[in-house]
Formats: C-alpha cells, sequence, structure tokens
C-alpha cells in the first residue's frame, strides 16, 4: 500500500473546527466562575504613589481587588528562562503586578474580580491610582547613549547583558578589496495570533490541586515556571491549553497575568478567567524583532565574502522575557553567516532595557531577523562590484559536498543543497525575462524591482546537551508514548502543543504507515500536563523534526514489542516474523500470521506472554535529538513601485524552500503560505510604534496594519527535499522559512526597483511615505 | 471592549424620536446602523444617558428622484446603496462610494445618514455628498430644515448637528447627462477608511470647454471639503494635461492636512494632488 | 440608574432564543456568553477582523459592533447553523477539502462572510474573492488557501443550483 507520508491528506482537526465545534478558553464556562480585568499604567515610567481602590471594591459585583503590594512576598517574580553563559545577565525583578514603579505602558498596576466580565471592566475605571511620572526611554540606541535614563539603579547604561561570538578584527576588514557598511533593522511587531492571550484558573480547597487553563505554547514550561513563581507543586499543577488561535511565538512566555488569574482562583476558591484585549495585547503581550543592527561586510571584487561583523541593540523591554535573551544572542548571532562559507564572522549583542513592553521571540525568532541583514547587504554588496545578486550567492554558498558544513560561528549545518533551491527559483521565476522585462519598462518610466533572499534556518530544537551550553533552563528533546486499546486503536501522547499546525493529521500518518491500522484508529493527545509527561512544546520549528521523530520511534518500540508476542504466539523464531500493513506473519508462511489487532487483545489480556514480557501495549520514547535542523531556501519577489505615491505593488512570488522529507505537503504548503504573510508584512506594513519617551502609539488594528487578502498576489511555491540525517524521517522545520525568507526577499525588491533612482536604504516597514520620500531625496542626490 | 451603561429606546415614528432626545436631557445619541456609534462606546470614548434607535421608524430607506435632486433614505445602507439602480443611473459615483466603503460586513450594516451625521472626516460619503450639493434633511423639536453637507462638520465628530434633532434623508444634485464621474480612493491599509478620497465629476460643452466641474474630497483633513479652486481654475477651459496638473496643484489650498502614523501632513497633501488629478483625468478624457 | 434590563429574543440557528440583557450588551457577547453558542470569536475591539461575522436576517455583519437590543426579532445563524459534520455547507467543505484554515480561530468568522459574499457575487473572480475578504483577518493562512475555499464553494453552489434547476 502507499505511504500516507507524503501525501496530501485532508485535515483530521477540522471538521471539529468548521462546525464552531472547537472549544478554545473563552468558551469554557464553569459554574462560580469569576472574571478579571487589569488595569495597566498609562506611563511609560512612573512611581506609583498611591492606589484607592475602595470605590472599585465596594461596586456590586465585585469580588477583589489586588495591588502590587497586596501580593508582594506572596507571588514571586516571573523569570526569564534563557541565560547564555558569558553574557553576564543582569535580571531584574518583574513583579506580576508592580508594586513601586511601573515601567512600560501596560505594567500590570491593579487587578479586579467580579461575578461578570462587564463589571470587572467597569471596576477597573473606578480605581484611582496617583502616579509620579518619571523620564523614560524607548529606543534601545538611545537607552544606551551617555546620560540617557537608567531605568534600573544596578544596570548600567541600561546594558541587560552583551554577549561577543567569533572574531573580526579591524585589519579583517580594512584589507578588504570591499567593504560595505550598512544599518539593517528590523523593526518592532506584535505576534498578533487571532485569539489574545487568556487563562482559566481553577483551585479545588479540597484535594488542594490547581487548573490552569492558558493559552501556551509549551504547557510543561507554564508549569515549571508558574510552579517558582507562585511556590505551588509540580505534582499538585495541572497545565492545559485549550484549542487556542495561534501563537507565533507570543504565547510562548510565561506572563505576570497567569500568575495572577491562578493567585486568585486560589485565592477566593472560585474559577477566574481573564481574556486579554486587543489593545491589551499591544501593550502587554511579547514583541518580537526590534534589533538595530549595524554590519560591515568584507569581500573581494569578485564577489568572495571573506568576513562579516555586526553590533546588534536588541530591545529587550522593560523586563526579560522568557526567551528573551536567547533570541539576539544565539538565534541571531550564530546564524551570521547564513548559507554562506564565510571565514569570519562576529555579533556582538547589546540586550538594552528600555521603557517598553518585553521582546521575545516571534516566528522565527532571530533567523528572520539575520536573514533580513544578510540577505539585504549581499544585494547591497552585489550593487557595489556590480555583479548580479544570483552569481553572489553562487559564489559563497556552501556547496553539497560540504555537508555536516561548520559555519563560521560553529555550527554544524545538518544537510543541504543550496544552489539546487537558488536555481529551482531562478527558473521558476523566468528570471532573465524578468531582468529584461524590468530593463524595457525602466525605459518606460515604470519601476520593477527583483529581490532575492536565501536563507538558512536553525530549527528543530534541538538536542538537550547544546541547550545547556547555551543557557537554556530546560531539555529540547520530545517524547512521546503510544498506548494500544485491547480494540487495536491507538492514542498517542506528545509533548509538542499544536495550535493549528495539524500534528494531529501529520503525526497520525507517521504513525499509520508504521502501524498499518486505519488511520481513524489513532488519536493524539497533547497541551495537557497531567496525559502528558514531561514535553517542551512548540516553537523552533522543533514539533515534526523532534516530536514527530519521538513518535515514530516510540511507535517501532509498539511494533518491535508485538513482534516478540507475535512470534510467540505463533512458535516461531523473532527473526523470521514479518510486519507489514498491520499483519504479523511467518515469513515464507503466509498462513501463519498475527492481525496487529490480535496482538493489541493478546498483550492487553496478557492471557500467554512470553516469559518475562510485562503485559499491554504501550510503549515510550524520550529522544534527545544529535543536533538541530537546518531547512533552506530561497525566495524570489517581484515587486512594482509607484514612483509618484510610494505605493508598492507585488507582482509575483516565488518561494523554493526545503525542509527535509515533507509529510503532508498541503500543510506544509500552508505553513511557507502564513509564514510569507508575515514576513512581507514585516516588510511592508506591520510595526508596533511608540514615541521617544515609550508611549503606545500603535493599539488596535486601526494603526497596526495586519495584512489582508487583497494585500498579495498568489504566491509560487515548490518544495526541494534534501534529508535531514539528524533524526529517522529526515525531516526538518518547515514553519519559520516562509517568514526567515521574505522580509529580505520584499525588500530587496524594492531596493532593486528603486536602485536607478539612487536610493539606497529605506527602514523597514517600507511604507509608501518612507518610500516617496527616500525618491524625492535620492532623485534629488543623482 | 465594553460600552458603559446606558438607557435603550426604540423609536416607532420621526415625532417618537425626538421626544425621546428630548426626554433624554442632552444626554441622548441616535443609534442607526451604528458602525460608527458602537466601536466609540466600546472604547467609551462617547459615554450617552440613552440611545434612540431609530431602525424601526418606516419610511427612511426610500429613495427617489424629486425636482432634479436624488432622495436617499438616511437608513439606506452601503450595500443597498451600491445596487441600487435608480441611484446608479442617476449617480454612479455615489453608488461607486458605497461600495467601496468599509467592507462586505460593514456595507451591510452602516448607513448612509450615520457616516455623513457623525462627522467623521474620514468617511467616504462627504466627497460626493460635498461635490453634488448635498443637503441634510434635519427634523427635530423646531421642526424640519435643510441643511447644506458643506459647512455641516466643523471638526471631526463635531457638527452643526442641533440638538433633539434626527436626519432623516440626505438629497443630491443629479449632475447633467454629460458628465462623466469617479470616486477614485486610496484606502489606508489598516483602516480601510481613505486616507484621501476624490469625488470628480466633470464635463464639456460642445466647443469642449469644461462647462460642469465639481470636486469632493475626503480623508485627508480634519473635514472633508470641495476643492473650490480647483474647480475654478478648470471652469469654462479646454482641458489639458498641463491645465489638470495645474489645478489639481490647488488640491489642498485652504485645507490643514491632518497626521497619523500610516501618513504625514506632508504625504497626505502629496497624495491629494496625485488623486485629484488622476482622478481629473478619468473624468475629462 | 441606566442599567435597566431588556428583553431580547431572536431566532438563533432557527430556534428562538430570549434573555433580559444590560442594552449594552453586545450582540456577540448575547451569543457567546448568554446563550452559550460559542463557534463566533472575538479578535479585536475595533471592528475590523471579522473573526466574530455572522448572518443577521440573512446578511454578514460584525457580532461585535451590533447591540444585542438592536438584534431583537431577527433572524440570526451561526457557524453552528449553517451544517453539521454529516452535513457540511458547502463553504465549510472547501474550506476543509483546500486546507483554508490552520488554527480555526477566525474560520467561522470567514465562513460566514464567504456565505454572504457568495450570495452576492456567485461567480467571483480569485480577485474580487480577495476584494470581498477584506472583513476577514486571518493571521495563520496567509489567506491563499481560504481564497481557494473560497472559489471552490463558489463551484460547489454553483453545481447545486444548476441541480436543483436554479440558475
Amino acid at each position: 500500500m502507499e505511504k500516507m507520508v507524503g501525501q496530501r491528506i485532508k485535515r483530521k482537526e477540522d471538521p471539529k473546527l468548521i462546525t464552531g465545534n472547537g472549544v478554545y478558553l473563552d468558551d469554557i464556562k464553569i459554574p462560580g466562575l469569576l472574571h478579571a480585568s487589569i488595569l495597566r499604567s498609562p506611563h511609560p515610567h512612573a512611581k506609583i504613589v498611591s492606589i484607592d481602590k475602595e470605590k472599585a471594591l465596594a461596586h456590586p459585583g465585585v469580588v477583589a481587588v489586588y495591588t502590587g503590594k497586596d501580593l508582594e512576598g506572596k507571588i514571586n517574580p516571573v523569570p526569564t528562562s534563557w541565560k547564555v553563559p558569558g553574557m553576564n545577565l543582569i535580571e531584574t525583578k518583574q513583579y506580576p503586578l508592580a508594586i513601586d514603579t511601573a515601567r512600560y505602558v501596560g505594567d500590570g498596576v491593579a487587578m479586579v474580580i467580579a461575578e461578570s466580565k462587564y463589571t470587572a471592566r467597569d471596576a477597573v475605571e473606578m480605581i484611582e491610582v496617583e502616579y509620579e511620572v518619571l523620564p523614560s526611554v524607548a529606543n534601545q540606541k538611545e537607552a544606551r547613549k551617555e546620560g540617557a535614563h537608567q531605568i534600573y539603579e544596578e544596570v548600567p547604561d541600561n546594558v541587560a547583558f552583551k554577549y561577543v561570538a567569533g572574531e573580526v578584527t579591524d585589519e579583517d576588514l580594512e584589507n578588504a578589496e570591499v567593504l560595505i557598511k550598512g544599518t539593517y533593522n528590523t523593526q518592532r511587531v506584535a505576534p498578533s495570533p487571532m485569539e489574545t492571550r487568556n487563562s482559566l484558573a481553577q483551585y479545588n480547597p479540597g484535594s488542594g490541586d490547581l487548573k490552569l487553563y492558558v493559552g501556551s505554547q509549551n504547557p510543561h514550561i507554564h508549569r515549571m515556571v508558574l510552579s517558582e513563581v507562585l511556590n505551588f507543586p509540580e505534582h499538585k499543577f495541572h497545565v492545559k491549553v485549550a484549542d487556542m488561535g495561534g501563537g507565533f511565538g507570543g504565547k510562548i512566555g510565561v506572563y505576570p497575568d497567569e500568575a495572577l488569574v491562578s493567585y486568585a482562583a486560589m485565592d477566593l476558591k472560585r474559577p477566574v478567567k481573564w481574556v486579554e484585549t486587543r489593545n491589551e495585547h499591544f501593550q502587554s503581550a511579547n514583541a518580537g524583532r526590534d534589533m538595530m543592527v549595524d554590519l560591515e561586510l568584507a569581500g573581494t571584487k569578485d564577489g568572495k565574502i571573506t568576513a562579516l561583523r555586526a553590533v546588534n541593540h536588541a530591545n529587550i523591554g522593560a523586563y526579560l522575557a522568557t526567551f528573551g535573551p536567547g533570541n539576539p544572542t544565539i538565534d541571531f548571532g550564530l546564524m551570521l553567516s547564513g548559507p554562506y562559507k564565510i571565514e569570519k564572522a562576529q555579533c556582538t549583542t547589546y540586550g538594552m532595557y528600555t521603557n517598553t513592553m518585553s521582546v521575545d521571540s516571534y516566528r522565527g525568532a532571530g533567523k528572520p531577523e539575520v536573514t533580513f541583514m544578510l540577505e539585504r547587504a549581499v544585494e547591497d554588496f552585489a550593487r557595489k562590484i556590480n555583479m548580479d545578486p544570483v552569481e553572489v550567492r553562487r559564489i559563497n554558498f556552501a556547496s553539497k559536498e560540504e555537508f555536516p558544513f561548520t559555519n563560521a560561528q560553529g555550527l554544524i549545518y545538518d544537510s543541504g543543497d543550496y544552489v539546487k533551491a537558488l536555481d529551482k527559483a531562478v527558473e521558476n521565476a523566468g528570471y532573465q525575462e524578468l531582468r529584461e522585462k524590468q530593463k524595457e519598462l525602466r525605459a518606460q518610466g515604470r519601476y520593477i524591482g527583483i529581490g532575492l533572499s536565501s536563507y538558512v534556518e536553525l530549527s528543530g530544537f534541538g538536542p538537550s546537551a547544546v541547550a545547556g551550553g547555551i543557557g537554556f533552563q530546560g531539555g529540547i528533546w520530545e517524547n512521546s508514548t503510544v498506548r494500544v486499546h485491547p480494540g487495536g486503536t491507538v492514542t498517542v501522547y506528545t509533548g509538542t502543543s499544536p495550535h493549528g499546525q495539524g500534528h494531529d493529521t501529520t503525526f497520525s500518518q507517521i504513525v499509520k504507515d508504521k502501524l498499518g491500522i486505519p488511520y481513524e484508529d489513532i488519536n493524539f493527545v497533547f497541551n495537557d500536563t497531567r496525559a502528558v509527561s514531561m514535553g517542551w512544546g512548540t516553537y523552533g520549528s522543533r514539533s515534526l523534526a523532534v516530536g514527530g521523530n519521538a513518535v515514530a520511534l516510540a511507535t517501532d518500540k509498539v511494533v518491535e514489542k508485538g513482534r516478540l508476542l507475535a512470534a510467540h504466539l505463533l512458535e516461531a523464531d523473532v527473526e523470521s516474523i514479518d510486519f507489514s500493513e498491520g499483519i504479523y506473519s511467518v515469513r515464507g508462511e503466509a498462513g501463519r500470521r498475527k492481525t496487529f489487532k490480535e496482538i493489541a487483545k493478546a498483550a492487553n489480556f496478557a492471557w500467554n506472554m512470553p516469559e518475562g514480557m510485562e503485559p499491554g501495549l504501550e510503549e515510550k520514547t524520550f529522544f534527545d535529538p544529535s543536533n538541530f535542523t537546518y531547512p533552506f531556501g530561497t525566495h524570489i519577489a517581484v515587486v512594482e513601485v509607484d514612483v509618484e505615491t510610494g505605493g508598492i505593488k507585488i507582482l509575483r512570488y516565488i518561494a523554493v524552500d526545503d525542509s527535509g522529507k515533507i509529510v503532508n505537503p498541503t500543510v506544509a504548503e500552508g505553513q511557507i503560505l502564513g509564514g510569507i504573510a508575515q514576513g512581507v508584512g514585516q516588510a511592508l506594513w506591520e510595526g508596533v510604534q511608540y514615541d521617544e519617551k515609550g508611549q503606545l502609539q500603535s493599539g488596535s488594528f486601526m494603526d497596526y496594519t495586519m495584512p489582508k487578502a487583497n494585500f498579495f498576489p498568489k504566491i509560487e511555491m515548490e518544495f526541494t527535499e534534501t534529508l535531514s540525517p539528524v533524526n529517522q524521517l529526515g525531516t526538518k522545520g518547515v514553519a519559520e522559512s516562509g517568514t526567515t525568507g521574505s522580509i529580505a526577499a520584499a525588500a530587496n525588491a524594492v531596493m532593486d526597483a528603486l536602485a536607478p533612482l539612487g536610493v539606497i536604504s529605506i527602514e523597514l516597514p517600507l511604507k509608501p511615505e518612507k518610500v516617496w520620500k527616500a525618491i524625492q531625496k535620492g532623485g534629488a542626490k543623482s | 471592549m465594553i460600552p458603559s451603561q446606558f438607557k435603550y429606546v426604540s423609536a416607532q415614528s420621526i415625532e417618537e424620536a425626538i421626544s425621546m432626545l428630548q426626554e433624554a436631557n442632552g444626554e441622548g445619541k441616535i443609534l442607526a446602523g451604528g458602525h460608527s456609534l458602537v466601536p466609540l462606546l466600546k472604547f467609551r470614548i462617547t459615554t450617552p444617558g440613552t440611545l434612540v434607535d431609530i431602525t424601526r421608524i418606516p419610511g427612511l430607506k426610500e429613495v427617489r428622484v424629486e425636482d432634479g435632486r436624488l432622495i436617499v433614505g438616511a437608513l439606506k445602507t452601503h450595500f443597498e446603496i451600491s445596487r441600487n439602480e435608480t441611484i446608479i443611473e442617476n449617480i454612479p459615483s455615489l453608488a461607486k462610494t458605497a461600495s467601496e466603503t468599509g467592507d462586505l460586513q460593514v456595507r451591510n450594516y452602516g448607513t448612509i445618514g450615520g457616516n455623513i451625521v457623525h462627522g467623521d472626516p474620514v468617511a467616504d460619503y462627504p466627497a460626493i455628498a460635498l461635490a453634488l450639493d448635498a443637503e441634510l434633511k434635519v427634523e427635530g423639536e423646531d421642526g424640519t430644515e435643510m441643511m447644506p453637507v458643506d459647512g455641516f462638520a466643523l471638526g471631526p465628530l463635531i457638527t452643526m448637528m442641533p440638538e433633539n434633532a434626527l436626519v432623516t434623508e440626505v438629497s443630491f444634485e443629479i449632475p447633467p447627462e454629460h458628465v462623466a464621474q469617479t470616486y477614485l480612493k486610496y484606502t489606508h491599509p489598516a483602516t480601510g477608511y481613505p486616507l484621501v478620497g476624490v469625488a470628480a465629476i466633470a464635463g464639456t460643452d460642445s466647443g469642449g470647454a469644461i462647462d460642469y466641474i465639481r470636486i469632493g474630497i475626503t480623508g485627508v483633513s480634519d473635514v472633508s471639503y470641495r476643492a473650490r479652486p480647483v474647480e475654478e481654475h478648470l471652469m469654462g477651459k479646454k482641458p489639458s494635461k498641463a491645465l489638470i496638473e495645474e489645478a489639481a496643484a490647488l488640491a489642498t489650498e485652504g485645507a490643514e492636512m491632518g497626521s497619523d502614523l500610516f501618513a504625514s501632513p506632508e504625504y497626505r497633501a502629496h497624495i491629494t494632488n496625485v488623486y485629484v488629478r488622476r482622478a481629473l483625468h478619468e473624468v475629462l478624457k | 440608574m441606566n442599567n435597566e434590563l431588556v428583553n431580547v429574543t431572536i431566532t438563533l440557528n432557527g430556534e428562538k432564543r430570549s434573555a433580559d440583557v444590560e442594552p449594552r450588551m453586545l450582540l456577540v457577547h448575547f451569543i457567546r456568553d448568554v446563550l452559550n453558542v460559542t463557534g463566533s470569536h472575538i479578535g479585536c475591539d475595533t471592528s475590523q477582523c471579522g473573526n466574530c461575522t455572522i448572518l443577521v436576517n440573512g446578511r454578514s455583519t460584525k457580532s461585535c459592533t451590533l447591540l444585542a437590543v438592536r438584534a431583537d426579532g431577527s433572524d440570526v445563524i451561526t457557524v453552528e447553523g449553517i451544517g453539521t459534520t454529516e452535513k457540511l455547507h458547502p463553504i465549510q467543505q472547501a474550506f476543509w477539502d483546500e486546507h483554508g484554515l490552520q488554527c480555526g480561530y477566525c474560520t467561522p468568522g470567514a465562513m460566514m462572510a464567504s456565505i454572504d459574499f457568495l450570495t452576492q457575487n456567485p461567480d467571483p473572480t480569485d480577485e474580487e474573492i480577495r476584494e470581498g475578504l477584506d472583513g476577514i483577518i486571518c493571521r495563520c493562512t496567509g489567506y491563499e488557501f481560504i481564497v481557494n475555499a473560497v472559489r471552490s464553494a463558489a463551484k460547489m453552489m454553483n453545481e447545486d443550483n444548476a441541480v436543483k434547476g436554479e440558475v
């Protein structure tokens, strides 16, 4: 029978979700449920002089009002979970509600608990807070300047950490034939899952159990960290994730709100729910990117890049987020040289405290930023030496014979064929014809641009020993349990936490191929710390590469135990038992056979087991891969710029991605498409904006442009398949590739269109006004 | 996002609506489609004491032609206007404006009356309403009066609307048959409102000279406006590329450009000039 | 005080439902929290995302932008009322077939808007579909597979009508 892995299987998840039978957190109603609403600081930095909560407390329907002082000593600060050795991290204390000082717009100041959400909202307005406004700073480079306001006494120059990876000397650069210096900033964006953050806590005073539903990409990490924050033991703490409306990194972090809701539920002995508003999401959900990068690129006139030296000022916000310190230093810093064979690379990262919301992972987390920097710079370099950008990439790529390939910072890429993906993209785009058409149109005063971006990503987190080495406060293996029921159907448990990625479907495809039982007979359980033993969640494109392979390995164990039992029951040598399409048979004797269903029953009944074999058919694996996986690809964007208005129209978008073995092409394409929308969104439209003091200006979808359907043309997609040698299935991550590849492709296309007008650089996002102004300036210069 | 508390009453007639407003003691507000009002209620930018729902009053959805003017009932929705044959036949650019207002769902509920009465400078209709000397039929405690749209809005959400009154109809001048017309919109990518919306209606006489020219502009400034300097520059002249260029350059004369995260006053002014020029080329082909 | 309750009665997915609520209650809260029909979701505060889109008297609307009291007497249809897992509505079938959803949060709203869109424009071009989806924000899909789904639903619905002799 044809294997299911590699097929376009329709998703198992969907019948529920398309009929309104999904159960998202806010759909959960519990008798006696209370509702929380949080009062947040309207100031970027202010001393809390006094809080008068009497009026709110007296309001009918209000059950409790908490302030930071009320909770002092009762809830611990929320810590970061990524402390890279050598970064000299100064971790400050983030209390669930600010006690004396609020440090960003959105910092929690008080929380109301009421019988209805309408009442909670009304009562929040009745709390009177006297603030003393303090000086503040929002921009990370400003924060490091002499005389900048210091946010914490114990943090000189607002530098939370400094981390240097690699070494490039001045001579390496000065002696170069060609030296490019540029600034390549990726602006702050909001992950913006359509379902905002939320939590619902329920405490049983009789059993002492605490159950927390939370919008989380990693419920076990939530349990582990909140257990410390709340001084509440993990074995009594049950964390669950309902159906979840997206995450994109914004729901990795462990947040104050979740601790508050848990505390209130225990304190009041009633269930408490909190649902973030969209406005709150902009204020107090971790943001992404916000890296300001100054790069020096050295190369030869014939196109060889010889050294890269970058200084990254990473805005980490007022407090360290869960993965905050790791993204700029590891994911960005160690990937500086991308897919290229460059001898020397150095990245110095300053993690800067500012009076803004914390910055954490957002789809790609460091890789989109570094790819944007490198791919913009490569095209600047190509333009400078007057060489086709395709050619420059070809010259510098690590070649497929060199894998496993060690990059300039010491990371070992598992497998790759970068030229193949580039060639395919160039071919699919009709690159040469596009260049000719570009020339023709320019003669007519029309400006189209062709932008490329070749990327490689560090994904599929990863080996746990490496996690330890880079200070990640946890493991990054994954576990799976395959439980075979007496009737032969199967329930599989894994520690990854899908929320739209389709693991139910793709993981079932893997199990189906191995067990040969009907696809419908396989069920998955995720997102539940009581059902699933320890697991590390869904981020870093790790679910299939690590979790999916754990499922494969656990299923293999089931097959092998079944084989032993079959051999026993069939009175044959184990070596002579074949297993195929769900049937154990004695080789060469088709009549001597046991179906998987029969074995399931036999194992569960245990009437006749081989000596020493335990009853049951249930196997567990803890899979810790030997390396990360490194997906790659090339994207090409074609745009037209209306030079009169600065408006940009995307004419075509061509993506060739290589994520190793593709389990379900439709699902994988969905991941690429969604990723591209977010990357192009960053390049052209999105942006969280603070004023220089840290007052939030983009607090809704009225100010923050979310990409819509009519912003895009049809995307032309294709995969190449270069298998990963570090896992059984040969899979790599796929979820972040679209985003990682697309920011630079879109930006390069615009810069390519404007090159004849003398425009060299425009800050993201490439809003029409900025484009128009750059043309005015560039045009005047030329 | 949850509105603060208010009292709700539903009027069955215009007279009842007026007396309900009177009873609200200056704290009353009219609720029609609600697509301008409810978002303000949710953010508690507006906190009325009483909402007077007028959607159950019969007869406020009529469309008719009367004395050379097109009359549209205040409760006509954007979707209905975009598909109404009398409107398409007489003022196609009004139908076009309606079809580009908001999005699919908003067009089903938002009404022309609410859109204009609100005095929102980023609404779409004011462009065409100003261009065609639209008047609002205002019925209130002091009787019925016709108020020109030009001069009705004084600033963002501030209007000449008298207390205890409601708009029941909007009437437009029907331009002569020989004109061409358009509504050209530069859509703000986040809000869907016009960064600039230009209604342009123009025609030429048998000698080729411009004998009818109307330009209404919305979106860019605190108050939507009629671009009279542009009209005056064009009137009576034969259209040419140079003439249109000159005229379009006058499009922001006397208007103060607004500003938001998406666009500065400088850019708004530039885009207004460009869009007026493009609109003129479209109607003066 | 201004919080005297008002009675709101609607026909929700074919069933008469009634409750006394504050006049300020939004229709989306009335349906989700009072009537406990939770398929329609809230994704923003500013009437942008359309994740709460439902049909009121046959036309799509954002239920966060309508007061419940305004819908009194109306016929309301949510995602729960268009089809079941046994008998999917063509739009549901198409979203499933074409992988038009990932997390599924915006999906009910996107489908309800699409139903209305296809009644207004039964044979749309891709460009018209993209315009028609202007009132929906989806963060997962990049929209392309939603566009495919709407196109595919149009085809199914037109064939359906052809069979019934309605075209």
